[in-house]
């Protein structure tokens, strides 16, 4: 059947040239896209197209909480396309298969992209053992959204730049809430927080060249204490995001003065908050231990796959996507944020007040833990701050029971770099 | 052609098939059990090892295996009995000499059954909105409270077996109602004459001669219903607080999701050891009269 | 008196169950005319105030629900007529044709019933992606060509054709293949209809094997897309209820239609094993 597949692909084209339409000629792009960019992105591609005639884009929208599963799944039944949109999580899995093509020669020789306009944390999650496997598309971090009212009225004019600031007014927020209300809504089935509390210490989340949990560590202990004490505290309240009916609604009427998450909301927040609160809300970096602290740099970037035979118009699509130009109406039609520098200047983005804090922050990422195993890792990370609040399991044993769960979890890599190692 | 040649080449078709696409995947499971086969092996198999029984210790400790075990035995513990008495239920009502128009309700009572799942799923999720759903509305008229039906990990899992108990009640109840039929009317009519009500009728005459039946919609149920996946994957994917995560659920997160698939291999293992283990329980009490 | 109330008892509540069975199904009709954003409001509305086709529209427009349909169609007609192909036949030899090691080799087949399909999944998979049939049609309609349960029910049902006539025919000079043909299948005639619906449905509506084997749009069927599109789109209940309402159309309408062969083939299958 295959080699009738090879067949028919080398007689068709053929045919086709002879009805004489350029038309045919084109070459035809896949691109997986992920959610709401897959939407959005076909707005961008009309002018891509007129200006690369011979180039025709198809985009597949993938939903969001299937992807990973068919990317995978597409992986081994050999059936990924030629460019795809792939959260930098996910890319060291595809990296560690094989299916992502080394980019950095293209990258050497392109006018358009280049990598000291980026911001350093978000480049670095692209990069696999020296090796550069994406160019970022946009990015996400976590920022502070805070109530401005309920914090004055708390008494403070300012949002906090430390722990023991936040602290001091997560505390003074809550004694001027009413009965039933919290200061912050930390929703327990996120570990976003927490592990950006993580890497905000001198000690890495993993040690070992990345083979083992390094959660027992003073620093991520100091981390871990002061997430669980927002809520031993009664700051906030243990609750995961699916027993809050509406985030939106909750924020409006105080249930909550800090919400921590991504820039996505900005747009919903504007959108969907009532117009009595509109005026009271705000954006802040997330506080350090002492002053404004790191970030994971999350996001989305662009990958060529390797099994695709039309390289260099995907290259050539991946630079269109990658021009500031492209990025601030990317921004404009979902509100990414954009990974370059010069995409922020001069545009309504620099003076947006709510956008300011992220590049602010943005300046200040770092790159999470870049192997295959992170996600499930980071899933653990949160069961244990889970037993901790809601089963009320010591901190200790919680941390030990993580380092414990991680280091199963990193067995087969341990194993693949000690066998590197013994046979050079 | 003599009839042994013939009888190979009527069967030698539908049973090459079942076994390369059943037999052979199923053996080949039981090796893939015993290795570590993931996504390093999958990128190259040089990066696979053999662990013995490995996989199964691993589940075995696993605090989310033992979480979807007792999530698939609270809906096979409360969703069975429930479903079987929905479709005993309709059957008698079927089965009655009052009933009319009979062909009509087998029909609206069987639809269900024949619907996808997903489809039905997708509506049900919708019927059980918190704000915006009939079910609430319904229960708000008698005066009860709001439910947060799949949002609140004390509902979700009720929820998710009213939805099967709707979709599956039918089936059984065609069973039951075939079963009924061979009820000789001569039994009931001298129970009645005897003086006994239709509940006695029913429980000395219509119950002892259902039996076989009952068994038998028992262990197909129950059998089908540890098989629980389409229903969470759809309305709840495994939340809210892993409540509605079946043990097949697992199996699929474990495999697809993270690519451990010798360690999915071995969930699906346990689960068919359970399934065959609780099925054999079922008809040896089933054999010893323990119905009544 | 008593008697008329209790005539009134036992219909109303079956009325009663009939309406909890349909409802469902008859208000996600309604829903899926409504206009957007309808269906979300208190008291829940239970017809369309202003009926419209848009969702239907956006549904295959947009999602492309056109092509995923078609799938379906494809895979369901394909499996159907293969698999009655080849569990007549087998069902037929396990009934009246003699060989040695008949009862042995279709114990082991019934054995087969009690294995989860999911236990073979994973290596299955592997399998197909080996056959290069992952993301085809094939993919899907290849390891449903047979079914022991299809098998097991063409073996009750053809045991009751009568020795005496299949011997006339051989010792007329009829060959096996003849025989089959010309004396048996129409014998089969009712199981053939209702192994058909079986298949068909069974077909159509399954989900956890096409989602991992079709992972390509292109080539996705329904129910698959339908999830797909539902947990995307959670808050486009009206769109959502259009696909669900184009999704059951067919199974239902096949069954409406040939309920009764289907219902006697599940009590075959059953009751009388």
């Amino acid at each position: 059947m295959n080699v009738l597949v090879r067949l028919a692909a080398l007689v068709l084209p053929l045919g086709l040239g002879a009805c004489g339409a350029a038309h045919d000629a084109r070459v035809t792009l896949s691109f997986w896209a992920i959610g709401r960019e897959a939407e959005v992105v076909p707005a961008l591609l009309a002018e891509f197209e007129r200006l690369h005639p011979n180039v025709h884009v198809e985009v597949q929208a993938l939903p969001l909480t299937a992807a990973h599963e068919k990317l995978l799944t597409a992986f081994a039944g050999d059936a990924l396309p030629d460019i795809g949109q792939l959260g930098n999580t996910w890319l060291p899995e595809l990296a560690t298969l094989g299916a992502l093509e080394p980019l950095q020669a293209r990258v050497d020789a392109s006018p358009v992209i280049r990598s000291d306009d980026y911001f350093e944390g978000i480049w670095d999650t692209n990069v696999m053992d020296g090796t550069l496997y994406g160019v970022p598309w946009y990015i996400d971090t976590r920022l502070v959204f805070y109530r401005t009212d309920l914090l004055a009225a708390a008494g403070f004019d300012a949002p906090p730049r430390d722990w023991a600031e936040w602290s001091r007014q997560l505390a003074a927020v809550k004694q001027h809430a009413k009965p039933g209300d919290y200061s912050i809504l930390l929703p327990l089935n996120e570990f976003e927080l927490l592990v950006n509390l993580g890497v905000q210490q001198a000690d890495p989340l993993l040690r070992d060249d990345a083979t083992r949990g390094n959660f027992e560590s003073a620093g991520f202990r100091r981390a871990f204490t002061f997430y669980v004490d927002m809520y031993r505290n009664g700051w906030a309240p243990p609750m995961s995001e699916t027993q809050i009916s509406n985030v939106w609604d909750e924020f409006a009427n105080g249930f909550y003065a800090f919400y921590v998450t991504g820039p996505w909301n900005v747009g919903e927040f504007k959108r969907r908050l009532p117009a009595r609160v509109q005026g009271d809300w705000a954006t802040a970096p997330l506080p350090g231990p002492d002053g404004p602290g790191a970030a994971i740099g999350g996001g989305s970037s662009l990958v060529m796959f390797r099994a695709s035979r039309h390289k260099e118009e995907v290259w050539q699509l991946i630079e269109f996507l990658s021009q500031p130009e492209q990025q601030q109406r990317l921004h404009d039609l979902c509100g990414d944020l954009p990974p370059r520098r010069s995409a922020w200047q001069g545009t309504a983005l620099a003076s947006d007040p709510y956008a300011k804090a992220f590049h602010d922050q943005l300046e200040r990422t770092v790159a999470a833990p870049k192997i295959p195993e992170w996600e499930r890792i980071a899933q653990e990370v949160r069961y244990a701050a889970e037993r901790t609040v809601r089963g009320g399991q010591p901190i200790d044993r919680s941390l030990g029971d993580l380092d414990a769960r991680v280091d199963a979890i990193l067995g087969k890599r341990r194993w693949m770099l000690e066998r590197r190692k013994a046979a050079p | 052609m003599n009839e042994r040649r013939a009888a190979w080449l009527f069967t030698a078709p539908a049973l090459l098939v079942i076994g390369l696409f059943f037999f052979v995947p199923v053996l080949a499971a039981f090796v893939l059990s015993l290795t570590d086969f993931d996504l390093y092996a999958l990128a190259d198999l040089h990066n696979l090892r053999f662990v013995g029984l490995g996989n199964y210790f691993d589940v075995l400790r696993a605090p989310l295996f033992w979480k979807s075990l007792a999530n698939t035995f609270y809906f096979v513990g409360v969703g069975v009995p429930l479903s079987i008495a929905a479709s005993l239920g309709a059957a008698l009502l079927l089965d009655s000499r009052l009933a009319r128009w009979k062909g009509v309700f087998r029909t609206a009572l069987f639809a269900p059954v024949v619907t996808t799942v997903v489809a039905v799923a997708v509506i049900w999720r919708y019927l059980l909105h918190t704000r915006y759903g009939l079910v609430n509305y319904l229960l708000a008229k008698i005066g009860i409270a709001p439910i947060d039906w799949l949002g609140d990990p004390h509902w979700s899992m009720p929820a998710i077996i009213l939805f099967a108990v709707w979709k599956n009640f039918g089936y059984n109840m065609v069973i039951l109602l075939a079963a009924l039929q061979t009820v000789p009317a001569e039994l009931r009519e001298a129970a009645r004459i005897d003086g006994a009500n239709a509940l006695q009728q029913f429980r000395h005459i219509t119950l002892p001669l259902l039996r076989p039946a009952l068994l038998l919609v028992t262990i197909i149920t129950v059998a089908g219903y540890f098989q629980l996946f389409a229903e969470p994957y759809v309305m709840t994917r495994g939340d809210p607080l892993q409540s509605t995560v079946s043990v097949l659920y697992y199996m699929y997160e474990e495999g697809f999701k993270w690519w451990s698939l010798g360690r999915a291999t071995a969930i699906a293992f346990l689960l068919f050891a359970l399934i065959l283990v609780v099925t054999r329980v079922l008809v040896r009490f089933g054999k010893r009269g323990g119905y009544a | 008196m008593n008697r008329r109330w209790q005539v009134f008892a036992v219909n109303g509540a079956l009325v009663g169950l009939a309406v909890v069975a349909l409802f469902p199904l008859l208000w996600m009709l309604s829903v899926s005319f409504m206009q957007h954003g309808e269906a979300s409001t208190y008291p829940p509305p239970l017809l369309p105030s202003k009926p419209t086709l848009a969702n239907y529209h956006e549904l295959f427009e947009r999602a492309g629900m056109g092509r995923y349909l078609f799938n379906s169609a494809i895979v369901a007609t394909f499996t159907t007529l293969f698999s009655l192909a080849l569990n007549l036949a087998a069902g037929y030899a396990f009934a009246k044709l003699r060989f040695a090691g008949r009862e042995r080799v279709f114990q082991s087949l019934l054995g087969a019933l009690l294995i989860p399909a999911q236990v073979g999944m994973i290596p299955l998979f592997l399998l197909m992606k080996w056959l290069g049939l992952v993301n085809s049609y094939g993919g899907v309609v290849v390891p449903a060509l047979a079914s022991v349960f299809g098998i097991y029910l063409v073996r009750q049902y053809a045991r009751s054709i009568p020795d005496d006539l299949i011997e006339a025919a051989r010792i007329d000079g009829a060959g096996e293949l003849r025989i089959f043909a010309a004396i048996v299948l129409p014998l089969l005639k009712p199981i053939v209809v209702t192994l058909a619906i079986f298949t068909f449905l069974a077909s159509w509506n399954d989900f956890m094997w096409p989602l991992i084997v079709l992972s390509d749009q292109a080539w996705q069927t329904a129910p698959v897309a339908l999830a797909g599109l539902s947990r995307e789109h959670v808050q486009d209940n009206e769109l959502m209820m259009a696909g669900s309402v184009v999704t059951l159309v067919p199974v239902l309408a096949l069954f409406f239609v040939l309920q009764r062969h289907y219902i006697e083939g599940l009590l075959l299958g059953s009751v009388k094993g």
